[in-house]
This record gives C-alpha cells, structure tokens and sequence, in this order.
C-alpha cells in the first residue's frame, strides 16, 4: 500500500515538473512574443508620428498658398472673400439625365432617291 | 535502538550478594540515561539553530544580491504585465481648435564619441569633418587622441548624416536616440508655441523641455506621461492665423512698418483664434536672444503681449463708456471742446491744433478730440476711472497662457493725478500691450462682460463681471460704428462686415524721456460685425509711414486701418461669417413699468 503512495507521488511529481517546465517556457515564448508585438507596436507608432508630421508639414498653410498659384490654370481656386458666399437657391440641379432613344429617325439625306434632273450642282 | 535497563539483574544480583545497594545501580544508569538524553537534545538544538543560521544567512544574501542586481542593472519596463496602452515618454503634441498639428515630435538621433574604441581617430575625424563641415577638424583630432573618454559631437543628426556617419564604419562614433520637437508649419504662430530645447542628456534619452511660450506656460502638462496622445488643444485656428499673418506682413511692407502686431479675439469665449507678431522666428530654429540693443528688435520679442506702449486714441471709447455708464452723458450730451484747456498747469491740445467747437459725446469719438474725452474724465474723476480701467484688466497683466504674457505688465502713472486723468482716457499716461486692448474692446462687444483672452479651446462663454451696463456698451459700439462711416477710419468700411473701430496713433517714446516726432504707434482697434458682435481685431504697426501722398502719412487712418480691414475681408470668410446686410436703428422698447 505504502509502495504505491510513494510510487504515485513520485509519479506525480514528476508529471507536475514537467507541466511546470512547460509551462516556463510557453510562458517565455508568450513574453517573448508580446515583447515583439509591442516592439512592432511601437515602431508602427513612430512610423504614424513621422508621417503625420510629414502630412502637416506638407499640408503647411505657405506650402498650399504657393501650389494654388501654380495650379491656378487647372485649379482657378482663390482665397474666401466675402462676395464668394452664395444662397443655397443659386445653385441649380443637376439636368435630369436625357430618355433613351428608342425609334431613331433617320433624318440625313445622304441616301435619299434624287429625282433626275435635280441633282446637287455641287 | 538498544535501551539499557536500568536495573540490570547481574550486577543487582552482584551488588546484593556484595551487601550493596542496588539502588546506586539504578540512580547510577538512569544518570548516565538522563546525560545521553541532554547530549542528543543539545545536538539536536545546535543543528536546529545552524540549520536556521544558514536559511537566514542565504535569505539576507538572497535579498542583498537581488538589490545589488537591481541597483546595478538597467531598468527594463515590466513585460509580464503589459497593459494595453504602450506607455509613451514622448511630449503631446499641440494642436489647434480644429486638430491641426502646430507641433509634434520627432526621432533622431544625436551622435557622440568613446575614443578610446576608436581604431583610427585621425580618419575618423577627418571623415567627419567632410559629413558635417561646421566642425573643427583639429580640434576633434585633439579630443580624440586625448584623455577624453566620451563627448557630444552633434545633438541632431538628419537620417542622412546618420547613414553617412554609419558608413565612415568607426566603432568609437555612436548614436544615441532623440526625440526632437518638431513645428512643421514653420514661423506660423512661432511666438505663441516658442520653442523647445533639451534638458538633461542622457545616452538613451534626453529631457525636451519648453523654453518659451506656450511650450513653457504648459510644460509640466505636455511633459506628463499621462497626457501622451492627448494632445494640448489651443484656441488658435491654422488658416486663420496663416491668412492674418500673410496680410500683416504684406500690411507691414507697405506701410514701411518695423514690426506689427494683430490679435483676433473672441468676444464672448475670450479665445485668442489668431495672434501675430511680426518680425517672427522659425521655432525649429530658435534664434539666441538678443543681448544688446533693444529688445524690441529682436524677432523673439512678442509684440502682441511684450510691446506695452501708449496706445492713443484707442483709449477714447473707455472713457465715453463709462461716462453713458455712470449716466452722466449720453450718447448726444453735447460738450464744448473748445480750447484753451489747462489741466495741472499743462495744455491739453486737439489733433494738428484743430478746434471742433461744440461736439456730441458720438462726435468726439468720430473726430477723436483730446479736450471732449478729457472733460468726459474729469467728470468721471480719477477714482472711478481708475476703478473702471482696473476692472477691465488694465492694471495687471494678462492671464493668456504664454510665458511672455506675465512680463506685459502695463505701466501705471505713479500719482493718478487730473492730469493723468485726462491723458489717459486719450491713450497717453497708461501704457499697455495690444491684447489689454482687445480684451478691453471684448468688454465693449459683448454687452459689458469683462473676459479674459485665453489661448485654449474653450467649450462655453466666459462669464465674467458685468464691467459696464448693456446700454453704455451698445451705445459705445455704436460710435465705434460711427468712426468707421463717418470718422478716421474710413478705409475700414468692408461691405457686409460693419467694422466699427477706434484708430490710435500714439507717438513713441524715446528711452530716455520725451517722444519722437517721426515715429509713431498706429493701432486700430475694432470689432466685428458691430450689430452683432463676434470677434474684436487689433492691428498695431511700429514705426508706419505711407507714402503714397506728397507728405508722409503716419496716422492709424491712412496705415493700420487698411491693414485691418484687408484682414478682415481675407479672415471674415475663412471664420464662417456671412457678409450681412446692416440693420436699420430700430427704435428700442424700454420697459418703464412693471404692472
């Protein structure tokens, strides 16, 4: 009886060493991996630093002023003035999008039966 | 274990056959029982107390060998126990009212030097010297090739340089990793953020610290790690600030000006939506602050909050206020401002020494007569004008949340005499900064209510003391109006807009007593649309001539009045106002009894 107490605790020792060996390093590898993920976390962030301070400095008031005036031929875009406000009324609907054609009538002459005599004197 | 009886029967029998007493044998054995028992206690004790020697021996060491890890080792974040945000050490940005990035920051990196793992200091140096060519060859050859264990050879290096210097492939060149204030919209709003610059140095991190403006005014909050990712909201609004820069600096060419200043204020919210002060600086590149000279000279120098002058006629409409206010005029009461007018045995004098006879407390606004406002004072008397000036904040300096603002103090007369009386309530006497002046005219603008311009996004009005009564303050506002289609300021009339303003042209003073007959202060204060106002505007020019004419022209009217109206054509649109038709003066309801 005694022999079997200590076999099984022994036994069980054993197993729970080896659950515990597993378990530091899956903990390890999970530390590890975080310890990564937050590394990228934080690369990812510098990175959104940097290109959030290149948007503002690209989108820098002194910097659009100057692209407005050499695109004014595409753009035509001008600073607010107070005679560019308008009513909401003055600004008309888009026309509404034609029918589609469904008999079309041929109205070119370019087939048309000449009666002698009447030829174009061109 | 075998236990000896202690009457063993051999010897008692032997003992009895002796005639001894066998009684001996037993005290004798259970003796040498009761020794061996006390020898094994004492081992057992004395192992017992080695045993918790060595346990307390080993634990102290434990405890003593972990602090001495724990003092000696770097520190490294916790990373069992990560909490969801990254904890960031790095300064909060600055935005602007509509989240515009005013300043942020940046990672660099700073270069340094451990000699003695260089392998060749000679080429290493000259190498650098051709990567950055503002260095000193000779003298990095001497502090490489010397004692020197370690030294700073740049603070910011650009992604550039750094490849360059990896590439010179010296193993005693190193970097150390920076964060760098970046402002990437350049000399915009320069005065208002300042600027940045390193505290204590490290060789994994360095200390950004605020040193002017608001980067200093909010230091300890842009500095806590709490407020990473909140960003310091500001009042300010980007392309505002950038349209009223560019018309100012246009402003300031044409009318020769040395400097120039404008402020566009809030009138209820007390927020400052743009302030300019030209020259200005690029904070990226803090320029070193003036030693000699003036002060005012110098780009650093914010005019807006730092210039405390005499501002002149300015001044005027405090005094007509107040006097509607106290009920002892109106905005009709005629008063006779014919010369002459002797004050503390010193003459009070009009304009170019014009005379206007008799004018009503509107006209003397329009006309802007010294001798009209000054007999509006001596009836208030110096007692109440002084109280009145102090509660709209004249005698301290502002709140506005920049470093600079506390040095604004305004200049008091020493003795507030008749005569300081009568000068200050035109403008001279009393010297104070152009934002004084917009909250002063805020005061006016919003019904009465003193506010306090303030630099932060603000949810809700302010809702200050009631300074003076809603009557004395629209009757006030409409002789700003008046200045404006009738009066000096003339060239401030933008259509839909109803500017009314008062115009200043105060002469400046010498540094050592007296004024200058050259030089002048114009400022233009006015508020905007006057039926209903929103915003109020300061503009201020130093040193303005215009020089269309065939006579140089210095006052407000013909140098800071355009400039202002200019600003508020080109910034009117850009806040959201609508041009408006003026409505007509409509009769007013006055309720004269409650049944």
């Amino acid at each position: 009886m005694r022999a079997i107490l200590y076999i099984l605790t022994s036994l069980a020792v054993i197993g729970l060493a080896f659950w515990a060996y597993r378990e530091n390093y899956a903990t390890q590898q999970a530390l590890s991996e975080a310890g990564k993920l937050r590394r990228n976390i934080e690369a990812a962030h510098s990175r959104l630093a940097v290109l959030r301070a290149e948007w503002a400095y690209l989108n820098r008031p002194e910097r659009l002023r100057d692209l407005t005036v050499i695109n004014f031929d595409r753009l035509e875009l001008l600073s607010m003035h107070p005679d560019r406000f308008g009513q909401v009324d003055q600004v008309a609907y888009p026309p509404k999008p034609l029918l589609p054609i469904t008999n079309p009538v041929d109205v070119s002459t370019m087939n048309a039966d000449v009666p002698a005599g009447q030829e174009d004197p061109l | 274990m075998i236990r000896t009886p202690l009457r063993p029967l051999a010897r008692i029998l032997e003992a009895r056959q002796k005639g001894e007493n066998p009684d001996a044998i037993e005290r004798e054995n259970k003796r040498i029982r009761h020794e061996q028992m006390r020898d094994h206690a004492r081992q057992r004790a004395e192992g017992r107390l080695l045993v918790l020697g060595v346990f307390f021996f080993c634990a102290f060491a434990i405890v003593g060998a972990r602090m001495a890890l724990l003092a000696t080792s770097e520190p490294v974040e916790p990373r069992a126990q990560a909490p969801g945000a990254v904890i960031s050490a790095s300064r909060a940005d600055i935005v602007d009212r509509r989240g515009n990035l005013l300043a942020t920051n940046m990672e660099t990196y700073a270069l340094y030097a451990q000699p003695k793992f260089m392998i060749d200091p000679v080429a290493a140096a000259t190498k650098l010297t051709e990567v950055f060519p503002d260095l000193d060859k000779a003298r990095l050859i001497k502090d490489f090739t010397g004692k020197r264990k370690f030294l700073w050879i740049k603070r910011k290096i650009s992604p550039e340089q750094k490849q360059a210097v990896h590439d010179i492939g010296d193993p005693g060149l190193l970097f150390a990793p920076r964060d760098m204030r970046l402002y990437p919209n350049g000399t915009l709003a320069a005065h208002v953020l300042g600027g940045a610059s390193y505290g204590k140095e490290g060789v994994h991190a360095a200390e950004v610290i605020g040193v002017a403006g608001a980067e200093k005014y909010f230091d300890d909050y842009l500095r806590n790690p709490d407020n990473a990712g909140k960003p310091l909201e500001l009042s300010l609004d980007l392309t505002v600030q950038a349209a009223a820069e560019q018309v100012l600096y246009g402003g300031m060419k044409l009318m020769n000006a040395k400097g120039a200043t404008s402020i566009l204020m809030d009138v209820r919210t007390g927020e400052v939506i743009s302030v300019v002060s030209l020259p200005s600086f690029d904070p990226n590149d803090r320029p070193r602050p003036a030693i000699e000279g003036d002060a005012s000279d110098s780009p650093l120098f914010n005019r807006s909050v730092q210039g405390v002058y005499e501002l002149g006629s300015v001044f005027k409409i405090f005094a007509a206020a107040q006097a509607i206010d106290l009920g002892l005029a109106n905005a009709d009461t005629v008063i006779d401002t014919k010369g002459p007018m002797k004050v503390g045995g010193f003459k009070i004098g009009e304009f170019r020494n014009k005379n206007y006879g008799e004018l009503s407390v509107t006209d003397i606004i329009v006309k802007s007569s010294n001798r009209g406002t000054g007999r509006l004072a001596l009836s208030i008397g110096a007692k109440r004008q002084k109280e009145f000036l102090q509660s709209l904040g004249f005698f301290e300096a502002t709140s506005f949340e920049i470093v600079e603002a506390a040095s604004g103090r305004p200049l008091l007369p020493k003795r507030w005499t008749d005569l300081s009386t009568v000068t200050i309530s035109y403008g001279h006497g009393l010297s104070t900064s152009p934002l004084h002046l917009a909250a002063g005219y805020a005061a006016i603008a919003n019904g009465g209510f003193k506010v306090s311009p303030t630099l932060l996004k603000q949810g809700a009005p302010q809702v200050g003391p009631r300074v003076m009564s809603a009557r004395a303050a629209a009757d006030a506002r409409m002789m700003l109006r008046k200045v404006v289609t009738k009066g000096t300021a003339s060239f401030a009339e933008v259509k839909g807009y109803q500017i009314g303003g008062k115009t200043g042209t105060a002469d400046k003073p010498k540094r050592h007593g007296g004024y200058y007959k050259d030089k002048v202060i114009a400022t233009f204060a006015s508020i905007f649309p006057t039926s209903d106002p929103k915003y109020v505007l300061i503009v201020s020019l130093d040193e303005p001539v215009e020089t269309s004419g065939d006579k140089p022209r210095r006052t407000a009217g013909w140098t800071a009045v355009p400039v202002a109206a200019e600003m508020v054509r080109r910034v009117a649109p850009l806040l959201g106002l609508r041009p408006t038709v003026e409505p007509a003066n409509q009769p007013v309801v006055t309720l004269t009894s409650s049944n």
